[in-house]
């Protein structure tokens, strides 16, 4: 095991409010025709951070990443790198270089001339891109194909010698636009974990974008959701996971239920919330006052279904139906359906080999769940 | 019959493969398809490019067609030897005894390899515009360049006449603005001639060239400037080497027909222009030489199969490293 794993967990900067942000988008705006694909948005981000930027297509994300580059100009506002105002700096002079999604290698080179290419640009000694070159292909254990040209190379390896052009002139930040796209699940799980050790290794910024959660949820130190050209919820994983601010994001981001209700009492943080049908008591309560429209989000994994009615009916329990099973090997997911027509999804870790008294379909099931296992959203 | 004899034929290739009885009559559907190109070829250039080089082994005769040997149905099988016996070489001999000819190959060469060249400078930044240009008005442009097929190439050639001639349209232009006191002598020069050439076959240059910069992925440009290219060298190192094959297409589809171009030095040259185009004309129509402008005829084709096979060697090697 590396040890950085602890440096990592401890890697916070944004917490601290001394730190200086490396990369600064100050109430960017970008108008294609009557297009806005990103809408006066603000972000900052840390020296060393992997920062990914998630989002559904058409959610301006890939804009964001292309004016960094410098492809796009902005309408409006500003990019600082370092302190220093991109716009207006064009591409081949801006301290950051992008690993494209289609790798974009250059199919006439072999594959040390495309790691070289940008090495030669800056006017190098040749000797020293020779080192370069081949210290990039170790990194990227592509030693062996240094002579082959991209189309001789599988789409594993492409990406690497992408990923390898992309990292040689040691950029300031590296931005990397849907860089696991085109790989098979598997290949791509892999390659996750050595982009994260690779980021490491070279203490590079990276700024990701990608519209696969589990990648950015695997990879990131920050995640930014991203919709309709305006950032939702910027925060590590976890935070974006188990505390979302919005149904968009708790909806974005895995699977969720969402309870809808008003506030009926609340003390300090905890409230409690008259939902249709079931009542939850909560110690997450926002800060919405009694009276507001509010929803409870929960995560499935949070909810336990029971074939036996609890002692007591209080809040955070229901009564309903099993509707739907699906039995993945390592958990089962269980939706059960209320009485009045809504399904919650649940899933359910299979601790055992054998359950003696499994639930079957039109069973009748409760679930109940914990005060602090879900989050109040108010939009 | 005869289509069982086909069977009996392609059976035995079938039968070695994982052919069914539909595969069966797919895979005589497919040589039959193939065949077409083949029996086209066959009939109309190979047959025919043998009775040249027939005729150019033959001797000039006063008579209907003028040559010796004429081969006839009548004569026999001995006939036919004895006539065979009388092809000779001496037409080719003949065309290295007079330096006329040699003079009018290599000009041809030459005027073909500058009128390339001029066709590709004009060319490049046509078919660059046009790749560059938005998706919808593509099409136009594309309409816009094969546009002038629709007039006669003769007509075309013509019409330059008017616009080159001392009295011409240009000249008038020029000298109404006072650039010139004098009128430009450009009609019946060489000039005259690459003008000539590179207006008739820009087409040919525009169309591959565009074919090839149209399916270049414009991330490949983007990635060259993040990795510190100015926009000028990322043509140099990335579009331009990538539109090569275009670049060899255009220049060949220009280069062989302009080579053995008769009308436009015809017209648009003068008297005095030398082209091999023009000597196999005369040869044929006026000395009613047939023997030697076949051998003409023959010499030029050695002469332009190298740069063809070039071209497919480039093609095989293009494709190659599409794949």
């Amino acid at each position: 095991m590396k040890p950085l794993g602890s440096i990592r967990r401890s890697f916070a900067p944004w917490a601290d409010p001394a730190a200086k942000p490396y990369i600064v988008f100050e109430n960017v705006s970008k108008v294609f025709g009557d297009f806005t694909a990103v809408d006066d948005l603000s972000l900052s981000i840390y020296e060393r951070e992997f920062f990914a930027l998630l989002g559904a297509s058409g959610c301006g994300k890939s804009t964001l990443l292309r004016m960094l580059a410098g492809f796009e100009t902005p309408t409006r506002g500003r990019i600082l790198l370092d302190g220093q105002d991109l716009v207006g700096i064009p591409p081949y002079r801006r301290p950051v270089n992008m690993m494209f999604q289609s790798y974009a290698l250059f199919p006439h080179m072999s594959v040390e001339d495309n790691i070289a290419f940008g090495l030669k640009q800056e006017g190098m000694p040749k000797a020293e891109i020779a080192k370069r070159v081949t210290e990039m292909l170790r990194l990227v254990k592509l030693e062996a194909f240094a002579k082959r040209k991209p189309h001789q190379l599988s789409g594993g390896q492409r990406q690497r010698v992408a990923l390898a052009r992309s990292v040689a002139k040691r950029p300031k930040v590296l931005l990397l636009d849907e860089p696991l796209g085109a790989l098979d699940k598997k290949l791509r799980e892999e390659t996750q974990f050595e982009l994260m050790d690779l980021q490491q290794d070279l203490g590079l910024t990276f700024m990701v974008v990608t519209h696969d959660q589990e990648e950015a949820m695997t990879m990131s130190d920050r995640i930014a959701i991203m919709d309709k050209g305006k950032v939702c919820q910027v925060a590590t994983p976890a935070e974006i996971y188990e505390a979302p601010n919005s149904r968009f994001v708790a909806d974005f981001v895995g699977s969720v239920n969402l309870f809808e209700g008003t506030v009926a009492r609340r003390e300090g943080s905890a409230a409690v919330i008259e939902g249709e049908g079931i009542t939850i008591d909560t110690d997450n309560g926002s800060d919405a006052p009694a009276g507001a429209k509010v929803w409870y989000a929960v995560r499935p994994e949070k909810i336990k279904v029971s074939a036996r009615a609890p002692e007591v009916m209080g809040p955070n329990t229901a009564e309903g139906e099993v509707w739907d099973i699906a039995y993945l090997g390592d958990m089962t997911l269980i939706h059960v359906r209320l009485p009045d027509g809504r399904v919650v999804r649940t899933s359910q870790l299979n601790r055992q080999r054998v359950v003696e008294e499994p639930l079957t379909w039109n069973d009748r099931a409760w679930i109940s769940f914990a005060r602090d296992s879900g989050v109040v959203l108010t939009r | 019959m005869a289509v069982e004899a086909a069977e009996a034929k392609i059976a035995p290739v079938s039968g070695t493969g994982k052919v069914d009885g539909g595969g069966f009559i797919q895979a005589v559907t497919s040589r039959l398809v193939i065949a077409v190109p083949y029996f086209w070829l066959l009939l109309f250039f190979l047959v025919p490019f043998f009775i040249v080089v027939k005729i150019s082994l033959s001797q000039t005769a006063i008579a209907i067609p003028p040559y010796t040997p004429v081969f006839t149905a009548s004569d026999g099988p001995s006939g036919w030897w004895a006539n065979v016996r009388e092809f000779s070489f001496d037409n080719y001999l003949w065309l290295t005894q007079d330096a006329l000819y040699f003079n009018a190959y290599v000009t041809s060469v030459i005027i073909a390899a500058i009128s390339t060249v001029l066709t590709l400078l004009v060319g490049y930044p046509i078919a660059y515009g046009m790749a560059r240009a938005p998706q919808s008005l593509r099409p136009v442009l594309l309409m816009l360049v094969i546009l002038p097929f629709w007039t006669s190439f003769l007509i075309r050639v013509y019409a330059w006449i008017g616009i080159l001639k001392p009295e011409g349209l240009l000249n008038q232009l020029l000298l109404s603005i006072g650039l010139f006191s004098q009128p430009l002598v450009i009609l019946n020069t060489y000039t005259a001639i690459f003008i000539g050439i590179v207006y008739s076959y820009l087409p040919f240059m525009v169309l591959p060239l565009y074919a090839s910069l149209e399916k270049m992925d414009n991330s490949l440009i983007e990635a060259a400037q993040d990795l510190g290219c100015t926009p000028t060298a990322a043509f140099w190192k990335i579009t331009f080497p990538l539109s090569l094959p275009g670049v060899v297409a255009g220049a060949l589809l220009v280069f062989i027909p302009a080579v053995g171009e008769f009308v436009i030095p015809d017209l648009l040259g003068g008297s005095q222009t030398l082209m091999i185009g023009r000597t196999l004309w005369s040869e044929f129509f006026a000395n009613r030489d047939w023997p030697v402008s076949s051998a003409v005829a023959v010499i030029l084709l050695i002469i332009l199969v190298a740069p063809i096979m070039y071209f497919q060697r480039a093609q095989a090697q293009a494709q190659e490293a599409g794949r």
